[in-house]
């Protein structure tokens, strides 16, 4: 087998005379993280339901877990997990009753070394929802009804996982178990992740490599740290004097500072030296590509 | 790669159990939610109101009840529609929901899917029939059910819902939003009013007769007469007969058009649904709310 989950060259798609996405090229090694990043309309959505098989290409060559999407069957379905932002679906279906039920779609897909689907009482206390399986779908919050969400996306025990904007609309709190669950899917399955999303603090926390998108092509591929490195020069340092604040951007923040120290000793208070993080990089990369 | 023994049944027959599983859970859901029931029941229970209202008159010239002579016809034509405006509305609200893009993220979901679908529609329409041959054995007088005229009952009833069932999934697979749902019912009440449902398609004038006999409501509806009325009602249909063979004959016609023309509409609908086809549907929906 490959050790690279998903592999796209030169992918292109157009909806009439306009392009969407002009040779989008990356690939992503089995057991990574991924996120996609890129403003609305950069076509995250459109190259992500592509690797879906859930979208016909314009062109170019795309391979998800060794097959091509617009014409892998039923075995690679099986293989393969997604959660959507939008599922309103089943809502008359009580939580343990759907976990089962499509659970059961896998079975013929398990091996006796992998096998499928996951134990749905198992899943359930992993997605933290042990204590609702039984209530009616329709009835759970945002919170728990995502959390489910994602259960169904996992529950054949997928190798590839897509996640489209997992945590939209979660409060902190809720955000930061999504982002635990993540972590303990990465750890104890060792699936490969595609996410998109918006927040930065997240891909940062969850992402082994960030792929930036912008006008239908990519314009950074790298790991959060690779990105930063790229604006490095861009440091800040920020200090005060006698009740005064000042902030000095510089590529030379350990020398600075000495001097700073230097020339004014005790006199400077909270001082703070603050590399770039990937939302600045992201911002400068995006107004760079804008220009 | 080995398998396990769950792999070595064939695969179709793995998603009949499945879409069958499906199908019983989504029937239970419908009998024990009471909002649900009661949409599924609700032309059962209007057409019994109405024959109920028929019960004293009588069919002209004769002593025999005018209830009782358009309650075969009104059970054919609750098949018609609940076969045909149940499934179609059941796939258009799926689709705006997502729960027909889950059955397409979910491997021979799309099968399983459709096998429930058909199991929700056909278990509905049967309930409602149930009902109103209760009702209507018990208070309506002069039905005639000999072993031939069940017979009849059940092979009309099973070839009208092969009849009607596809029908819908065709027109659901067309339909755009689910705002049209309550729009194809009508066409239905302007069918029934030239099938013979209410009122002899004899008195109608010819050309009118000659597209009434194209629907299956009309073929329900008589398929249904020549099951429960007692044998000389047939004097008032066309060819003073009940036509059996034509029933059979116009019901399997119309179960070929929908077997062969729904699969391929159906899997082109599907196939242009995703996330962001789900989402723009909804945002539109929002739109028009607000």
């Amino acid at each position: 087998m490959s050790d690279l989950a998903v592999e796209v060259r030169d992918l292109r798609m157009s909806y009439g005379a306009k392009e969407v996405l002009n040779g989008v090229g990356f690939s992503v090694r089995t057991g990574e993280v991924v996120a996609m990043l890129g403003p609305n309309g950069a076509g995250k959505t459109t190259t992500i339901e592509i690797l879906e098989g859930f979208r016909m290409r314009s062109s170019g060559s795309v391979s998800v877990l060794g097959e091509d999407p617009a014409h892998a069957g039923e075995r690679w379905r099986a293989r393969v997990g997604v959660v959507l932002q939008s599922w309103r679906d089943h809502t008359k279906w009580r939580v343990r009753e759907l976990l089962q039920h499509l659970g059961r779609y896998y079975a013929r897909y398990g091996t006796p070394e992998f096998a499928r689907p996951w134990d749905t009482d198992e899943l359930l206390a992993v997605v933290g929802l042990s204590a609702h399986a039984n209530a009616r779908i329709g009835n759970l919050s945002g919170g728990q009804r995502r959390r489910l969400d994602v259960a169904i996306g996992i529950v054949g025990r997928p190798e590839l996982i897509f996640l489209d904007e997992p945590t939209a609309g979660f409060d902190p709190a809720a955000r930061r178990e999504f982002h635990e669950l993540v972590h303990r899917l990465t750890d104890l399955e060792r699936a490969t992740v595609l996410l998109t999303t918006h927040d930065l603090a997240e891909a940062e926390k969850l992402a082994d490599r960030v792929i930036i998108l912008a006008g239908g092509g990519i314009i950074a591929d790298g790991s959060p740290d690779e990105l930063a490195l790229r604006l490095s020069g861009k440091a800040e340092v920020r200090w005060s004097r006698d009740g005064q604040r000042f902030v000095h951007p510089t590529d030379q923040a350990t020398t600075f500072t000495r001097e700073l120290f230097r020339q004014f000793g005790e006199s400077v208070e909270d001082l703070e030296v603050r590399r770039p993080n990937l939302e600045d990089t992201y911002m400068a990369l995006v107004q760079e590509y804008e220009q | 790669m080995s398998v396990t023994g769950s792999a070595a049944r064939p695969i179709r027959l793995d998603a009949a159990r499945l879409g069958l599983a499906r199908g019983r859970i989504e029937v239970w859901q419908t009998l024990t939610y009471w909002p649900d029931l009661l949409q599924a029941l609700f032309f059962s229970g209007l057409s019994i109101g109405v024959l109920v209202l028929m019960r004293g008159h009588h069919v002209p010239g004769t002593t025999f009840s005018l209830g009782s002579l358009t309650l075969p016809s009104v059970i054919g034509m609750n098949i018609a529609v609940g076969g045909v405006s149940g499934v179609a509305a059941l796939l258009v609200v799926d689709r705006e929901d997502g729960t027909l893009l889950r059955a397409k993220a979910t491997p021979n979901g799309m099968s399983a899917y459709v096998i429930g679908k058909i199991t929700l529609t056909a278990a509905t329409v049967l309930v409602g029939l149930v009902l109103t041959m209760v009702i209507g054995l018990l208070t309506f007088p002069g039905l005639d059910v000999t072993a031939a005229g069940w017979f009849t009952l059940v092979w009309v009833t099973a070839l009208g819902l092969l009849a009607t069932i596809p029908l819908g999934i065709l027109l659901g697979s067309l339909l755009p939003d689910p705002r049209f749902v309550g729009v194809i019912v009508l066409p239905f009440a302007g069918l029934a009013a030239i099938s013979g449902i209410f009122y002899p398609i004899t008195h109608l004038p010819g050309w009118l007769q000659a597209i009434g006999q194209v629907f299956p409501i009309y073929w329900l509806g008589l398929g249904m007469r020549a099951a429960l009325l007692p044998g000389y009602l047939r004097s008032v249909e066309l060819d003073g007969s009940w036509r059996l063979g034509y029933v059979l004959l116009a019901l399997s016609g119309w179960a070929a058009v929908g077997l062969l023309a729904a699969p391929p509409v159906l899997r082109r609908m599907a196939q242009r649904e995703s996330g962001s086809t789900v989402m723009a549907r909804r945002e539109r929906a929002m739109l028009r709310r607000t």
